[in-house]
């Protein structure tokens, strides 16, 4: 109980410390909110594995952690530390230090009119309306303390406005970069993307850490997709292996509005990717794509809740997994139909590779369903790679490891192909190729003769 | 000197023996025909030399150009020239046929120290080899044999032989389950490969194929033997006679 109190007051610290600055937080409703949200995190804290929510994810070390909140000091970055990280071929880039927005690091370039996109702080006077009218109303602090934690500590984040029937061609992409230090920080970045009715974008976030100091992302963003708003969302983790990475997605779609959520994790120490879409109009459709390959000691959950709230909406989740070495992978999909959500259609896939004997995954439908006219299917597999192919692809003179690589590859274009912005498909494709070839050369040969297909299926219809 | 030469080879899997003392020479040109009924060690004769990490040699040798073939890898047997097409061809969902012959050519190449061959100038070979198999391009951008139908997938083997170019062929059961115009043309396709320097295996349970593939000899594979060989004739006194009466010939002789 001591160590909580501790907890709690250097939290308390940090937040009255940040109660002194940053004037733009000073707006009443904004203020309140924050407040409600510190208030609720004091009174919940940090989850644990009783939580049904977090039952295969320890967060103790981010609990027991004493994290600083990341001052401008020690956030500078060079333009030439940043180049390897950056996405080569999109013009839109803002980047985000420790979670604010780094304008002498960040090209905007001119953008169609229509579309903003910049600094969340800085855009709060010019867009104070359009901001008030979404920030924080999707967002769910009571049902979870990491939310509740980001809407207190906000500073900053990105601001993304597409105007009604604008088509964004170009994608908007975010690097959000955690540097390390002597001592342990934090950042907790705030984005608000909203595709009023009509609109088209494609948006994405990318997480890089520049050294190897401790560091906590805890990022929260809200995407409002207007009604027939077509949306495509791409969430990259790519940070060290200390980095702890709490990332929530939330989803609020109009009426036909179609979102894309795709996530690729490669890197973080300990990572908890949320994805909570609410089809709140008829007739919107969701796909939730992702991928997540963990090597080493990473632990890789990615927790998806899906909810259903008017009829005929479509929703589809795929997410396959790699896991190697001793990493820890959890998929946890959450399918909520309301009572009026009559002619859902949700599907459920999670498809995971075992390459090691000290890999784990966890993976756990649920599925909570009130309205009776509905399809909802889920699956998951667990498997290694088939000694069949494998042996097939070496019949032909492909040597082993770049056998191995190649069937990795291929698990992986699942989720790729899935993927419709080209430039950032072939990027990302590029990304996983290179990760994949480290994943593949360190599986020693002799696991291969014992390539017994040990897979343990399970389909429901429900 | 013999292509391959196999000398009382013992095979098992899983502690279960298999291949009990094998003995057969085969020379640049030739083709054999191996037959058998079902569980006899035909298709454990196939994979060993396909070099089947799973298959266990417990004595006996293979020279394969007067090389130990056993110490190969199932890779460095392929880029030696021994090619096997597949009893079951393997589904690979995500990974494209174009791009995984084109990738199977270009190790092969590498291994033998030539250089790698571009799109452009795969292409054009590529193409007269699926005309030759009578196989529809745009069945080449789709995932290696998947969604295929039986014929097909059969049909893709002989592709990747014609593309592959191996010195020895083993055809592990080529025929079973094609319909008559499909065996014709994986038929064609192999008759068109063969050549004085390139021999080849045919491993069948029935003799039909060998009505269109015309073996030079055919030799009766029982219980992890050779009982008989002899030339094409044989094939046909098994159609008639079956493998029982081949094996009682066997022991009287």
């Amino acid at each position: 109980m001591n160590t909580a109190t501790q907890q709690l007051e250097s939290y308390l610290e940090a937040f009255s410390e940040l109660e002194k600055l940053a004037a733009w937080r000073d707006l009443p409703w904004w203020r309140k909110l924050r407040e409600d949200a510190f208030a609720r995190f004091a009174e919940v804290g940090f989850p644990t594995t009783h939580d049904e929510d977090w039952r295969f994810t320890n967060v103790s070390a981010i609990a027991q952690t004493p994290f600083q909140l990341a001052t401008k000091e020690s956030s500078s970055v060079s333009p030439e530390e940043l180049e390897p990280w950056r996405v080569p071929d999109i013009r839109c880039q803002l980047v985000f230090v420790n979670g604010r927005f780094a304008p002498e690091l960040s090209q905007i370039g001119k953008l169609p009119a229509g579309v903003t996109a910049g600094s969340l702080a800085d855009e709060f006077s010019n867009h104070a309306q359009a901001i008030e009218a979404h920030l924080g109303r999707y967002l769910d602090i009571r049902r979870d303390a990491f939310s509740a934690l980001n809407t207190a500590f906000a500073e900053d984040g990105a601001y993304v406005h597409i105007r009604k029937g604008v088509v964004a061609e170009d994608p908007i992409y975010l690097l959000f970069v955690s540097t390390g230090n002597k001592e342990p920080l934090m950042s907790h970045p705030r984005n608000l993307i909203v595709a009023e009715a009509e609109s088209q974008a494609s948006i994405i976030e990318d997480y890089v850490s520049l050294n190897s100091g401790t560091a906590f992302c805890n990022t929260a963003t809200e995407l409002v997709a207007g009604d027939s708003a077509v949306v495509s969302h791409y969430m990259v983790e790519r940070e060290h292996p200390q980095a702890f990475n709490v990332s929530t997605l939330r989803i609020q779609q109009g009426r036909s509005a179609n979102v894309a959520s795709h996530s690729v994790l490669l890197g973080g120490g300990l990572v908890r990717n949320n994805v909570h879409p609410v089809l709140a109009g008829e007739g919107a459709e969701c796909l939730i794509n992702g991928l997540f390959i963990g090597s080493g000691r990473q632990h890789l959950d990615n927790y998806m809740l899906v909810e259903h709230a008017s009829p005929h909406c479509d929703s589809r989740q795929f997410y396959n997994g790699i896991l190697d070495g001793h990493a820890h992978g959890v998929f946890h999909g959450r399918i909520v139909v309301h009572k009026d959500a009559q002619k859902t259609d949700a599907k459920q896939t999670n498809r995971n590779l075992l390459l090691s004997d000290d890999a784990q995954i966890d993976t756990k439908p649920q599925l909570e369903i009130y309205a009776d006219d509905v399809k909802c299917t889920h699956g998951a597999t667990i498997g290694q790679i088939e000694e069949n192919a494998l042996f097939y692809l070496r019949s032909r003179g492909i040597d082993e490891v770049s056998a191995r690589k190649l069937l990795l590859l291929a698990f992986a274009n699942e989720c790729l192909d899935r993927m419709k912005q080209d430039s950032v498909r072939t990027h990302l494709e590029t990304l996983i190729n290179r990760h994949l070839f480290q994943v593949a050369n360190s599986v020693p040969a002799a696991r291969v003769d014992r390539g017994e297909e040990q897979a343990r299926k399970w389909e429901e219809l429900g | 000197m013999s292509l391959l030469e196999i000398k009382n080879l013992h095979a098992k899997v899983e502690n279960h023996e298999i291949l009990k003392g094998i003995d057969l020479t085969v020379n640049p040109g030739e083709v054999h025909s191996i037959m058998g009924p079902n569980g006899s060690g035909k298709s454990t004769l196939a994979q060993v030399l396909a070099r089947r990490e799973n298959y266990e040699v417990t004595a006996g040798e293979v020279l394969y150009n007067g090389k130990d073939l056993l110490s190969l890898k199932p890779e460095e047997a392929a880029a030696e020239g021994i090619f096997m097409a597949f009893q079951y061809p393997v589904e690979i969902p995500g990974i494209s046929n174009v791009y995984f012959l084109r990738s199977a050519l270009n190790a092969l190449r590498k291994y033998r120290g030539l250089e790698e061959m571009d799109a452009m100038d795969f292409l054009p070979m590529f193409r007269e080899k699926l005309k030759l198999l009578e196989m529809d391009e745009k069945l080449m951008n789709r995932s290696v044999n998947e969604g295929f139908s039986g014929g097909e997938k059969k049909r893709n083997e002989i592709l990747q032989m014609a593309v592959l170019e191996p010195k020895l062929a083993i055809l592990d059961e080529t025929d079973s389950g094609l319909d008559i115009d499909a065996l014709k043309i994986v038929a064609k396709g192999v008759n068109s490969l063969r050549s004085p320097d390139r021999a080849m295996i045919v491993v069948t349970h029935y003799q039909r194929l060998l009505n269109y593939i015309v073996p030079d000899f055919v030799h009766v594979l029982m219980n992890g033997r050779i009982v008989r060989s002899g030339g094409p004739e044989l094939a046909l006194e098994l159609e008639e006679k079956g493998y029982v009466d081949a094996e009682r010939q066997a022991q009287l002789a």
